[in-house]
C-alpha cells in the first residue's frame, strides 16, 4: 500500500479513538470540566502532562534546529525539561494542597486582590493564544504533506476534532485523549529513531548509539571509514565549513546561559502545564506525576539530539558532492513541498553544500525547470558557495524516508505529529476556556451563576478559543515565531516569582505582587518588542543588556520582578491573617 | 495561627532537602552543561565528549533521578511528621 492509503488508515484510526474518547469522557460538572474531578491516576497525568506539554514545535522541529546548530541546541533540551524540577519541587504539591481550579484564581486569593487575579487572566490568556496559534498551524502543515489536502482544510479539520473532546469532555476529555496521543507520539517518534540507530551504529538505542562507533552496514551507508559517529560528523561539519558539531556554537556562554533560565523558569510558570497537577486524588500523586512526567518527557528528548546527529549526517553525505539527477526520492519528493531547493551557482550539476543561506529568504519557484529537473527559484543569489536550502522542519518528518522505512513508519509519522500538535492545543483552549468561564464569567461578572449556567459557558469559551485558534492557523500572522519568546519571557517573568513567593513567603503583600508583575512583565515585554518589532535591525549582541538576547530576557525580568516583589512587600502592610493561615496550610498534606 | 514546633521542623527539613536537591540541579546543568562545558569536552565519554553529553544527555536524566528522589523522601518524610494524607 501507497504512504498516502497508510497516512489516511492510521489518521483516521487514531482520529477515531480521540473521539471515541471524548464521547466515554463527558463532561457532568464544572469540576470535571476544570480539573477531571481531580481523579486522574499520577502516571496517567504524567502522560498527558507530557503530551500536553511536547507540541508540534517539540516533535517536528526540535531536532531539526538541533541538528542545524549542535551545541546550542542543548539549551532547548535542559531548558524545556529542567523546569519540570522547579515544578515538582517548588509549585506542584502546594498547588494542588490548594486545590482550587486556576492559576489566576490562586493569585487572586492568595494576593487577596481582584486585579491582580484580571491581571494574571490577561497573562494565562495572552500566553495560551500565543502557543495555540503554532499549533493549529503544526497540523494543518502535516496534512498538507502527508494527506495531500490543502493546509486550510488541513487546519480545519484538526479544529473540528479539537473541539469535540475539548468542548464536550473538557479537563476529563482531554486528559484521556492526552493519554491516547502521548502513547502515539512516542512510538512514532522512537520507531524511525531506533531504526537509523540500528542501520548506522548497530545499536538499538539512540541515545547510546549516538556516541558510539559507526557500524559497518553505517560505514558502507555513508560511504566512510569507521570511528566514532560525532567525530566523524565534527570532521564533516569542519571541512565544510561549519564549526564542530559538539564544540561551542555560535552563542555566547552567557545567553546560553540565560535562555536555558528563561526556559525553565517559564516551562514551570506555563499555566497548562501547572493546571494539570490540579487533576491528580492526592498531593503525595501531584508529586509523583511530576516525576512521571519528566520520565515521559525525557524519553523524546534524549532521542532527539541523536536523531540531530543522525539526520546531520546522513544528510551531509547523501547530498553533498552528489550529482542532482542521482539524487535520492525523498529529494525531490520534499523539493516538491518548497522545504527544499538547490540551485546550481557554479554549473557542474553537483549539489553543493557549504555554510551560509545559498538564496534570499524562503524560495518562490519560478515557473520553468531548471537542465536537470530541478526547480528553480526567483530569489535573489547570495554570493557564498552554498548551493542547498533545507527548512529545518523536515529534518524529523523525512527521517524515515531518508533510512527508506517502509510506508506504514512513514505513516505513523505524521499521525505523531498530529498528536503532538491536538494534545497540546487542546490544553491551552482549556486554559483560556477556564480563565474566562471562572476567572471572568463567575468571579466577575455573575458571582450568582448556577453551576450549569457555569458549565454552559466554559464550553462556549472553549468553543469560541477554538474559532479564535483556527483563524490563526489559517492566517498566520508574520509574527508567530517572534512571539514565542513572548510566552515564556512572559510566564518566567510573571507568574514564576509571584507564585513562588506566594507559597514560600508569607509576607509577600498584594502591592509586592502587582508591583512586581508589572515591572518584570513591563520589563520583558519592552526590551523583546524593541528588539523584535521595533528594531529588528538592532538586534545583535552589540546593543543588548547583559549581553542578553530577546530569547533569555525573562531570567532577568524574573529577577526584576523578585526585588521589586520583595522590597514592596517589606514596606506595606502585611497580609491579614487568614491569606497567612492558608499559606501556612499549603505546606502540609494533610488538612490540620 | 500557632505552628507547633513538628510542624516548623518537617517545613524546615523540606527546605534542606530542596535546597540540596536544586544545588545538584543548578551544578549539573548549568555548570557542567554550560558553563564548563568547553572544559569538560577535554574529557570523552565513548565517543561523546563530557561537557556535550552533560548537555544533551545527562542533565535530562539527573532531573528525573532528582525528582523521583524528591517523592521518595518526602513521603517518608510526611509520614515521619505525621502530616500524610489519610
Amino acid at each position: 500500500m501507497s504512504i498516502l492509503g497508510w497516512t489516511w488508515i492510521i489518521v483516521g484510526l487514531t482520529f477515531s479513538l480521540y473521539i471515541g474518547i471524548a464521547i466515554w469522557a463527558k463532561a457532568k460538572s464544572t469540576g470535571d470540566f476544570y480539573v477531571a474531578a481531580k481523579q486522574i491516576h499520577p502516571v496517567l497525568n504524567g502522560m498527558a502532562t507530557g503530551a500536553d506539554w511536547m507540541s508540534a514545535a517539540s516533535f517536528i522541529s526540535m531536532a531539526g534546529l538541533i541538528s542545524f546548530i549542535g551545541r546550542d541546541g542543548a539549551m532547548y533540551l535542559m531548558g524545556w525539561t529542567g523546569g519540570y524540577v522547579l515544578l515538582a519541587m517548588l509549585l506542584a504539591p502546594y498547588l494542588r494542597k490548594y486545590g482550587k481550579y486556576t492559576v489566576p484564581m490562586f493569585v487572586g486569593e492568595r494576593y487577596y486582590s481582584q486585579s491582580a487575579r484580571v491581571v494574571a487572566v490577561i497573562c494565562a490568556i495572552f500566553v495560551s493564544f500565543t502557543y495555540v496559534a503554532g499549533q493549529m498551524r503544526g497540523v494543518g502543515v502535516v496534512f498538507s504533506r502527508f494527506l495531500e489536502v490543502p493546509i486550510n482544510t488541513g487546519v480545519v479539520i484538526g479544529m473540528a476534532i479539537v473541539f469535540f473532546y475539548a468542548v464536550m469532555g473538557g479537563m476529563k476529555g482531554i486528559t484521556y485523549t492526552q493519554v491516547a496521543q502521548y502513547c502515539v507520539l512516542i512510538v512514532a517518534y522512537l520507531i524511525p529513531a531506533i531504526f537509523i540507530s540500528i542501520m548506522l551504529t548497530g545499536n538499538p538505542i539512540p541515545q547510546i548509539a549516538f556516541g558510539g562507533s559507526l557500524s559497518e552496514g553505517g560505514q558502507r551507508l555513508l560511504g566512510t571509514d569507521g570511528g566514532y559517529l560525532l567525530d566523524k560528523l565534527n570532521m564533516l561539519s569542519t571541512d565544510l565549513g561549519f564549526k564542530e558539531y559538539t564544540g561551542q556554537g555560535a552563542k555566547s556562554t552567557i545567553d546560553v546561559f540565560m535562555i536555558t533560565f528563561a526556559l525553565m523558569v517559564g516551562t514551570a510558570g506555563l499555566p497548562h502545564i501547572i493546571i494539570r497537577f490540579f487533576t491528580t486524588p492526592t498531593i503525595k500523586g501531584a508529586r509523583a506525576s511530576a516525576g512521571w512526567a519528566l520520565l515521559f518527557i525525557a524519553i523524546l528528548y534524549t532521542t532527539a539530539p541523536a536523531v540531530a546527529a543522525f539526520a546531520r549526517t546522513n544528510m551531509i553525505k547523501t547530498l553533498h558532492q552528489k550529482e542532482y539527477t542521482s539524487a535520492p526520492s525523498w529529494f525531490k519528493n520534499w523539493e516538491k513541498t518548497g522545504l527544499i531547493a538547490w540551485v546550481d551557482k557554479d554549473g557542474d550539476g553537483r549539489i553543493n553544500y557549504a555554510p551560509g543561506a545559498p538564496f534570499k529568504g524562503k524560495p518562490a519557484y519560478a515557473a520553468e525547470k531548471g537542465a536537470l529537473g530541478q526547480s528553480t527559484v526567483s530569489n535573489a543569489l547570495t554570493d557564498n558557495k552554498n548551493e542547498l536550502y533545507v527548512d529545518r522542519d523536515i529534518m524529523v518528518l523525512a527521517n524515515p524516508e531518508i533510512a527508506n522505512l517502509p510506508a506504514w513508519v512513514v505513516a505513523l509519522v505524521a499521525a505523531g505529529g498530529l498528536a503532538a500538535a491536538l494534545s497540546t492545543a487542546a490544553g491551552l483552549l482549556l486554559v483560556i476556556a477556564s480563565a474566562v468561564s471562572h476567572d471572568l464569567v463567575k468571579n466577575v461578572m455573575a458571582p450568582n451563576i448556577s453551576e450549569k449556567g457555569e458549565l454552559l459557558w466554559a464550553r462556549i469559551a472553549a468553543g469560541g478559543a477554538v474559532c479564535v485558534a483556527g483563524y490563526f492557523g489559517i492566517h498566520p500572522p508574520g509574527f508567530v515565531a517572534q512571539v514565542v519568546a513572548f510566552a515564556f519571557g512572559l510566564a518566567a517573568s510573571s507568574f514564576f516569582p509571584v507564585i513562588l513567593l506566594g507559597i514560600f513567603w508569607k509576607r509577600a503583600t498584594k502591592e509586592g505582587a502587582m508591583a512586581g508583575m508589572l515591572t518584570g512583565m513591563g520589563f520583558t515585554a519592552a526590551y523583546i518588542i524593541y528588539f523584535k518589532f521595533m528594531h529588528p535591525e538592532l538586534n545583535t549582541a552589540e546593543n543588548w543588556l547583559f549581553a542578553t538576547s530577546p530569547e533569555g530576557i525573562g531570567t532577568i525580568g524574573m529577577v526584576i520582578n523578585f526585588v521589586i516583589t520583595i522590597s514592596v512587600s517589606m514596606f506595606t502592610k502585611e497580609p491579614p491573617e487568614e491569606v497567612q493561615n492558608m499559606v501556612e496550610s499549603l505546606r502540609y498534606p494533610r488538612s490540620m | 495561627m500557632e505552628v507547633s514546633p513538628e510542624l516548623k521542623a518537617y517545613w524546615k527539613q523540606n527546605l534542606t532537602y530542596v535546597s540540596i536537591l536544586l544545588a545538584i540541579w543548578f551544578v549539573v546543568s548549568y555548570v557542567c552543561g554550560i558553563l564548563l562545558a568547553n572544559s569538560l569536552d577535554a574529557i570523552k565519554l565513548g565517543g561523546f565528549p563530557l561537557g556535550f553529553w552533560f548537555a544533551n544527555q545527562g542533565s535530562e536524566i539527573t532531573f528525573v533521578i532528582l525528582i523521583a528522589v524528591y517523592v521518595k523522601l518526602m513521603n517518608k518524610l510526611d509520614i515521619k511528621y505525621d502530616v500524610h494524607e489519610q
